[in-house]
C-alpha cells in the first residue's frame, strides 16, 4: 500500500502524465453529461413555460419566431391591435393575451441590456403563472415583473429612461434572454415609452402602444388542434402569422436529441481513445519497471501482490484524475453556463443538484474504472513475468 | 536449512536456431549445508545464474527437483513458495536491484513489510545491518545516489534481513574494487559461521579462499573441486 504511494510520487513525470489522462476523461465525461442535462432540461422549462398553445406575429417577424421561442429574443415588429380581437374570434380559440415590446434598455441594474415588455395581467397566462416571488397584490402602475436575471430585489427601485418602477415580483429562471427582462401593464408602459421620447428617442414614439401589439399569445381550446387554429389564423387575418409552438418545440426538440446523441457519442469516443493510450502508457511504464517487479518477486512477493500493485496505482491515478476532472470540469460549466448558453443559441438551464451530482459520479467513477482496466493487462503480464529471465535481462 | 537439487537441469531453446534446444545447467545433484560457505565458480555464460535462479525457487527446472528440508519447493503454491522464499531464503540477485522510489532503508526493510506491519525492533534490526555492510550514513539516500558497491550491498542487508537460512548471492562482488569485494565476502563468512547456508556465484578466484567448498561450472556442468 504504501508503495504504491511511494511509486506514485517518486514518480511525478509518470503520475501528472497519466493523471492528465484520466483528468481529461472525466472532464469530458462531465462536461458532456451536464451540457446535454442543461439543454434537456432549458427545453423542458421552456415548454412548459410558453403556456401557449399558438404564437401570432405580424407576417414579416415569422421568420424571428424560432428566435422568440428559443432565445426569448423579441424582435421590434408590431402590428394593428384590432387584430387581437380578430384572432380572439377564431374558431377553436379560447384565450388571447396580447404583448408589447419596447425596445431593450441599458439598466443600472444589469450587465445586459434589459427588455422591456408590456403585457395585459388581466388577460394574461404565460407570466403570471411563474411569479416565484411577489406582494401577492395586483400590479400597480410604476410597478414592474422583473425576469430572474434583473438584479433587483421584490420591494426595490429600478430605472429606465429616468423614470423610476418598482420590482414588484420576480420570475423564476428560464435560461432564456426573457431573464433580461421586465413586464409592465399597458400605462407604465406609456410612462416609459412617454420618457424614452422625452429623453429624444423620437422612433420609439410612433409605435403607440394603444394602437399596436407585438406578439399574441393563444390558448386553444379543448378538442381543437392547435395546428388547424394556427393555420386558420395565418390564412384569414391579414399581415398576421401563426405558429403552433408545440411543433416547434418538440422540433428542436428532435435536434436536440440529436445533440446529445452526437455528445454521447463523443464521450464514447474519447473515453476509448484514452482508455487505449492509458493502456498503451501502462505497459510501457511497466515494461520499463519488469526489474522493480522481478525483485519483489525475489524478496517473496507473490503474483498477485504484484498484481495488485499496479491495479492499485492505477486505482489511485483514476480516483485522483476523475476528482479533479469533475472540478475543472464544474469551474468550466457553471461559472460559463451563460456563455455556454449564448453560444448554443438554445435554452439552457443547469441542472439540479442531485443530476450534477449524478454526472460527477459517473465522471469519477469512468475514470475510476479506466484506471484498473487499463492496466489490467500490464497487471496480468507482470504477475505471469519471468523473474528468472528478467533479471538476467537486466545486465 | 539444507537445500538439495535432485537431477537438476534446464534447458532453453536457441534464439535463432529453431525448434533445438540447449542445456544452460545440465542434470545436477548438490547440496548446500547449513554453516557453510559454498563457493561456484565459472565463467560468463557458463550457467552459474540459471542454476542460482533455479535454487531460488525463481526458475522452474527442466528435469529434477529442488528440496528444502525435504519439502519440493516448485511443488509449492506460488503463494507458499513466495512466503516461503521471504522467510528462508534470501536472494542477491545479479546487478543492481534496489526499487528506486524507496530509500536505502526502506529497501533494506522492504521484505519483512511485504508480510509484516511496521515495527520498532525491524526498524532497529535495519540500522543495525546497514552499519553492518558499511553504508549507514546513506540509509535516507535514494538508490540511484549510491555507488554500484554501495547498490552491492544494499541488496545484501536486504537479503540478511529476514534471517533466512538460506543465502543466494549471484556475484556480489561484480564490479567492486579489491577493498569492497573483500569487506562483502567476509560478510558472506560471517553469515555462514552464523548458521546460514551460502552459497556464492562469482567468476572471481578470490572467493576460492573463503569457502567451505568449492566448484566449477562449465559449460552448464558442476564439479567439485574441494
Ligand atoms: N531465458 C533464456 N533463454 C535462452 N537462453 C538463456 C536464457 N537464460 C540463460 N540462457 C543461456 O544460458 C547460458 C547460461 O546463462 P547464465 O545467465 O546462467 O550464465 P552465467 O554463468 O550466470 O553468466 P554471467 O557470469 O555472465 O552472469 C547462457 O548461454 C545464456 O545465454
Ligand atoms: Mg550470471
Amino acid at each position: 500500500m504504501k508503495l504504491i504511494f511511494k511509486n506514485l510520487i517518486k514518480r511525478p513525470g509518470r503520475t501528472a502524465a497519466l493523471l492528465l489522462l484520466s483528468v481529461f476523461l472525466a472532464f469530458s465525461v462531465f462536461g458532456g453529461t451536464m451540457t446535454v442535462l442543461s439543454l434537456r432540461r432549458g427545453l423542458e422549462s421552456l415548454e412548459a413555460r410558453l403556456g401557449a398553445d399558438v404564437i401570432a406575429v405580424p407576417d414579416k417577424a415569422k421568420n424571428k419566431l424560432e428566435d422568440i421561442l428559443l432565445q426569448g429574443v423579441p424582435g421590434y415588429f408590431y402590428m394593428d391591435k384590432e387584430n387581437v380581437e380578430k384572432i380572439a374570434q377564431t374558431e377553436g380559440v379560447e384565450a388571447v393575451s396580447p404583448q408589447y415590446f419596447l425596445a431593450s434598455v441599458s439598466a443600472g441594474c444589469c450587465s445586459v441590456p434589459v427588455q422591456i415588455i408590456g403585457f395585459e395581467p388581466s388577460t394574461d397566462f404565460s407570466v403570471q403563472p411563474w411569479i416565484k416571488q411577489s406582494y401577492g397584490k395586483e400590479l400597480q402602475n410604476d410597478e414592474v415583473v422583473a425576469g430572474a436575471n434583473i438584479n433587483a430585489e421584490v420591494g426595490e427601485h429600478l430605472r429606465f429612461y429616468d423614470q423610476s418602477v418598482k420590482v414588484a415580483a420576480k420570475l423564476d429562471k428560464t435560461g432564456t434572454e426573457l431573464d433580461n427582462a421586465v413586464y409592465t401593464n399597458a400605462d407604465t408602459l406609456k410612462d416609459l415609452l412617454g420618457a424614452a421620447v422625452d429623453k429624444g428617442l423620437v422612433v420609439l414614439a410612433k409605435n403607440d402602444p394603444d394602437k399596436l401589439v407585438s406578439s399574441v399569445l393563444i390558448k386553444v381550446k379543448d378538442g381543437y388542434s392547435a395546428e388547424d387554429v394556427a393555420s386558420d389564423i395565418s390564412v384569414n387575418i391579414r399581415h398576421v402569422s401563426a405558429v403552433n409552438t408545440k411543433n416547434m418545440v418538440s422540433g428542436i426538440a428532435r435536434s436536440l436529441s440529436g445533440i446529445s446523441d452526437m455528445t454521447g457519442l463523443m464521450i464514447i469516443a474519447v473515453w476509448m481513445l484514452s482508455l487505449i493510450v492509458m493502456a498503451i502508457a501502462f505497459s510501457m511504464i511497466i515494461n520499463e519497471r519488469k526489474r522493480e517487479f522481478a525483485v519483489l518477486r525475489v524478496i517473496g512477493a507473490t503474483r498477485g501482490r504484484l498484481a495488485a500493485t499496479v491495479l492499485g496505482e492505477a486505482f489511485f491515478i483514476g480516483l485522483i484524475g476523475g476528482a479533479i476532472g469533475v472540478l475543472a470540469g464544474a469551474l468550466a460549466v457553471f461559472p460559463f453556463s451563460g456563455l455556454i448558453e449564448a453560444k448554443l443559441g438554445l435554452p439552457y438551464l443547469t441542472p439540479s443538484f442531485g443530476a450534477s451530482m449524478g454526472a460527477a459520479g459517473a465522471a469519477v467513477l469512468s475514470s475510476v474504472i479506466a484506471g484498473p482496466l487499463t492496466s489490467a493487462l500490464s497487471a496480468v503480464r507482470v504477475s505471469r513475468m519471468d523473474t528468472g529471465l528478467i533479471l538476467r535481462e537486466g545486465n | 536449512m539444507i537445500l538439495k537439487a535432485e537431477g537438476m537441469s534446464r534447458r532453453f531453446f536457441r534464439k535463432n536456431g529453431g525448434a533445438n534446444f540447449f542445456y544452460a545447467v545440465q542434470k545436477t545433484d548438490f547440496t548446500l549445508e547449513a554453516g557453510k560457505l559454498c563457493v561456484i565458480m565459472g565463467r560468463s555464460g557458463s550457467g552459474k545464474s540459471t542454476f542460482l535462479n533455479m535454487l531460488a525457487g525463481l526458475l522452474e527446472p527442466s528435469e529434477g527437483r529442488v528440496m528444502l528440508d525435504n519439502t519440493d519447493i516448485y511443488a509449492m503454491d506460488d503463494k507458499s513458495l513466495s512466503r516461503m522464499r521471504n522467510k528462508n531464503i534470501g536472494v542477491i540477485p545479479q546487478g543492481q536491484t534496489a526499487l528506486s522510489s524507496l530509500t536505502v532503508l526502506e529497501n533494506v526493510k522492504l521484505p519483512y513489510l511485504l508480510y509484516n506491519k511496521p515495527s520498532e525492533k525491524i526498524d532497529k534490526y535495519a540500522a543495525e545491518l546497514i552499519e553492518t555492510v558499511g553504508i549507514s550514513t546513506l540509509g535516507n539516500s535514494y538508490p540511484n545516489e549510491l555507488s554500484g558497491g554501495e547498490n552491492r550491498r544494499l541488496a545484501i542487508a536486504r537479503a540478511l534481513l529476514m534471517q533466512p537460512g538460506i543465502l543466494l548471492a549471484d556475484e556480489p562482488t561484480g564490479d567492486l574494487d579489491d577493498e569492497n569485494t573483500k569487506k562483502v565476502l567476509e560478510l558472506l563468512k560471517n553469515a555462514a559461521q552464523n548458521g546460514t547456508a551460502v552459497l556464492l556465484v562469482t567468476h572471481e578466484n578470490d572467493a576460492a579462499n573463503f569457502a567451505d567448498s568449492l566448484y566449477k561450472m562449465d559449460g552448464g556442468v558442476l564439479s567439485q573441486i574441494k
